[in-house]
């Protein structure tokens, strides 16, 4: 036991003295919370749009202009030629190409229907489908009141109607920083946790004080739990710094137990710093503990469930997902903090940490020989 | 003088095809300066890492400190020190953060450490540098407490892997100095290097080439034997030879 605290006090020393290490566990949580929660966003905010009126008649103007009103269009430019709107889209100067065709309030007063043309930019698909339906909703509300307008008629109404009214629970206001925020957390921790674990091994290596320390009695236990601890406390401390900041600049509403999620987490990092002690017995330098935790990091946030709701992903992916721990911890950390779910919620991301870290710790301890 | 710390028997080490250490048998007494010489990849440091546990040999039988290598390799630990050629105390940590670490790996008493450590520092006359990083040591300090260092918990032998490369002769002299005080206090001592001067200091040296033992003896007989005026003459006479 007093041999493990020997270790911990000699890791804690080494990341004191070294300064570059120091301003990462302080600058990465304030980096990545402040620039990623805000820049990662699907929340769509500006479209634009190139409009090609070849109608100019007040019906066009005014369904302009409705579109201009919304929030989410700006018309960016004009033109009566629709070939220049294309090169506009190839370009990626706007979003959207509008064109009114010729006879358009003609076409509508006299056979009451008219057509659009609507091209849009399509490379980001969600984007996309998301700007067309907006687009499609204003032109619909446009289509309504027009009807409404001209004919003198009352706006239609059916004698039995069901009106749906939508709340959204746990976000009401879809804030997306508050979806983002503990996505964004939950990668940064792994990240500093399993560069911290890795680096601080394979750098005995390089330095041959592993040597030093094989000839000692020590247990590999031992010195793999003195390792791990100190780490374990820095990612935790990042964790908790995130929080804040997310807390602070955020508003995030934090719903659930502060103790669940402290939990939670230390039960997580012991895992990814196992996988982190096990990458560097393999890796004989830092570069390769780099390139191998890169790698690790790349599948665990992309298959994670940031970005792309991982119940869309095809089934084997979601079965791979399974052996991902960011995308078990991503889950929990949303679930405590937006919805405020509890432990008996967390059962089976649970079970799959425990898996998880016991196997990785298992492979770190199988593979650390002191004996070559 | 006669009883035994280290007992070697038919030890070979392979890696892959190539024979590093082929059928070596040699015994070191309690107390004695062991001199183990080879040119570059004679196979000296593949046998020192075979006697410290920190490789396992192909095949033969090997007991260091009384204590068979391959199913009491911690009790070995516990009675060996070693120094590899590679500097190997914590440059990020003072010299006193070094002596407290190694210590609490070896369970020495807080008590007991300050104590030694005292001593350690007298010795090396460098107790106003007590709180000083070890990277900014020059490199004869360094190799000075990295040997105190691998004695400090008081083993049975220890080990030392060209322990003076790279420093002056006054300095290898000073250190050799260590080497003595050492033995004195009844610390087997076996070292590797490539210094013949040094070679000379030694109770008795074995020759190694081409991971075989070629000659060992003490290095007035050895001298006598190949007849030649130092150790210098008697390892190119060896391994001239052997070619």
């Amino acid at each position: 036991m007093k041999t493990i605290f020997y270790v911990i006090q000699k890791e804690f020393i080494q990341v004191k003295r070294n300064k570059v290490m120091l301003r990462m566990i302080v600058m990465i949580p304030l980096m990545q919370m402040l620039v990623l929660v805000f820049a990662a966003t699907f929340d769509l905010k500006n479209v634009d749009i190139f409009l090609v009126d070849k109608d100019m008649s007040s019906t066009s103007r005014e369904l302009a202009s409705k579109l201009e009103a919304s929030p989410f269009f700006t018309i960016n430019n004009t033109s009566f030629n629709p070939e220049e709107g294309e090169k506009e889209l190839l370009r990626n100067a706007d979003d959207m190409v509008l064109v009114i065709p010729h006879g358009f309030e003609r076409n509508l007063i006299r056979d009451d229907k008219a057509s659009l043309q609507l091209l849009v930019n399509a490379i980001d698909g969600q984007a996309a489908q998301l700007g067309y339906s907006y687009a499609a909703s204003v032109i619909r509300d446009f289509n309504k009141n027009i009807i409404a307008e001209w004919k003198g008629l009352p706006e239609f109404k059916a004698p039995y109607q069901i009106n749906t009214v939508s709340r959204y629970w746990y976000n009401s206001e879809l804030e997306y920083k508050w979806y983002m925020a503990p996505g964004v957390l939950s990668i940064l921790v792994t990240l500093i946790g399993l560069f911290l674990s890795g680096m601080s091994l394979v750098k005995e290596k390089e330095q041959g004080t592993i040597e030093q320390l094989n000839v000692t009695p020590i247990k590999k236990i031992q010195f793999l739990t003195g390792k791990l601890i100190p780490f374990v406390i820095i990612a935790l401390f990042d964790l908790s710094f995130g929080l804040l900041i997310a807390k602070l600049v955020f508003n995030l509403p934090i719903v659930g137990s502060l103790a669940l999620i402290f939990g939670m987490g230390a039960l997580y990092l012991i895992g990814i710093l196992g996988l982190g002690l096990f990458i560097s017995t393999i890796a004989d330098t830092q570069q390769q503990v780099m390139f191998v935790t890169f790698f690790f990091m790349m599948v665990f946030i992309l298959m994670g469930g940031i970005f792309t709701p991982v119940e869309s992903m095809p089934k084997w992916a979601q079965w791979i997902d399974q052996a991902n721990p960011i995308y078990h911890f991503m889950r929990i950390m949303r679930m405590v903090v937006l919805k405020g779910s509890g432990f008996s919620d967390l059962i089976h991301e649970f079970v799959a940490l425990c898996i998880l870290g016991f196997t990785f710790l298992s492979l770190a301890v199988w593979r650390y020989r002191k004996t070559a | 003088m006669k009883e035994k710390v280290i007992e070697v028997r038919n030890l070979v080490k392979k890696f892959g095809s190539f024979v590093a250490n082929d059928d070596l048998n040699f015994d070191v007494f309690k107390g004695e300066i062991f001199g183990f010489l080879g040119a570059n990849g004679a196979g000296k440091t593949t046998a020192m890492k075979i006697l410290c546990g920190l490789s396992s040999p192909t095949s033969g039988e090997v007991k260091v400190a009384g204590f068979d290598i391959y199913r009491e390799t911690e009790k070995v630990k516990r009675n060996i020190g070693y120094m590899s050629q590679k500097f190997s105390l914590y440059e990020d940590l003072t010299i006193a953060e070094n002596i407290r670490f190694f210590s609490g790996i070896y369970g020495i008493t807080p008590k007991n450490r300050k104590a030694k450590q005292e001593v350690l520092l007298k010795n090396l006359d460098i107790e106003s540098s007590k709180d000083s990083l070890i990277g900014s040591l020059p490199l004869g300090w360094k190799q000075k407490l990295a040997f105190s260092v691998a004695i400090f918990h008081d083993p049975k032998i220890v080990f030392l892997d060209e322990p003076t490369g790279g420093v002056d002769p006054i300095t290898r002299r000073k250190f050799w100095d260590l080497i003595y005080e050492t033995a004195n206090r009844g610390i087997t001592v076996f070292v590797t290097t490539h210094y013949m001067d040094e070679a000379e200091y030694c109770n008795r040296v074995s020759i190694m080439n081409e991971g075989r033992i070629e000659a060992l003896d003490t290095p007035e007989n050895l001298k006598k034997q190949y007849s030649a005026k130092n150790m210098d003459e008697v390892f190119l006479k060896i391994v001239r030879k052997a070619e």
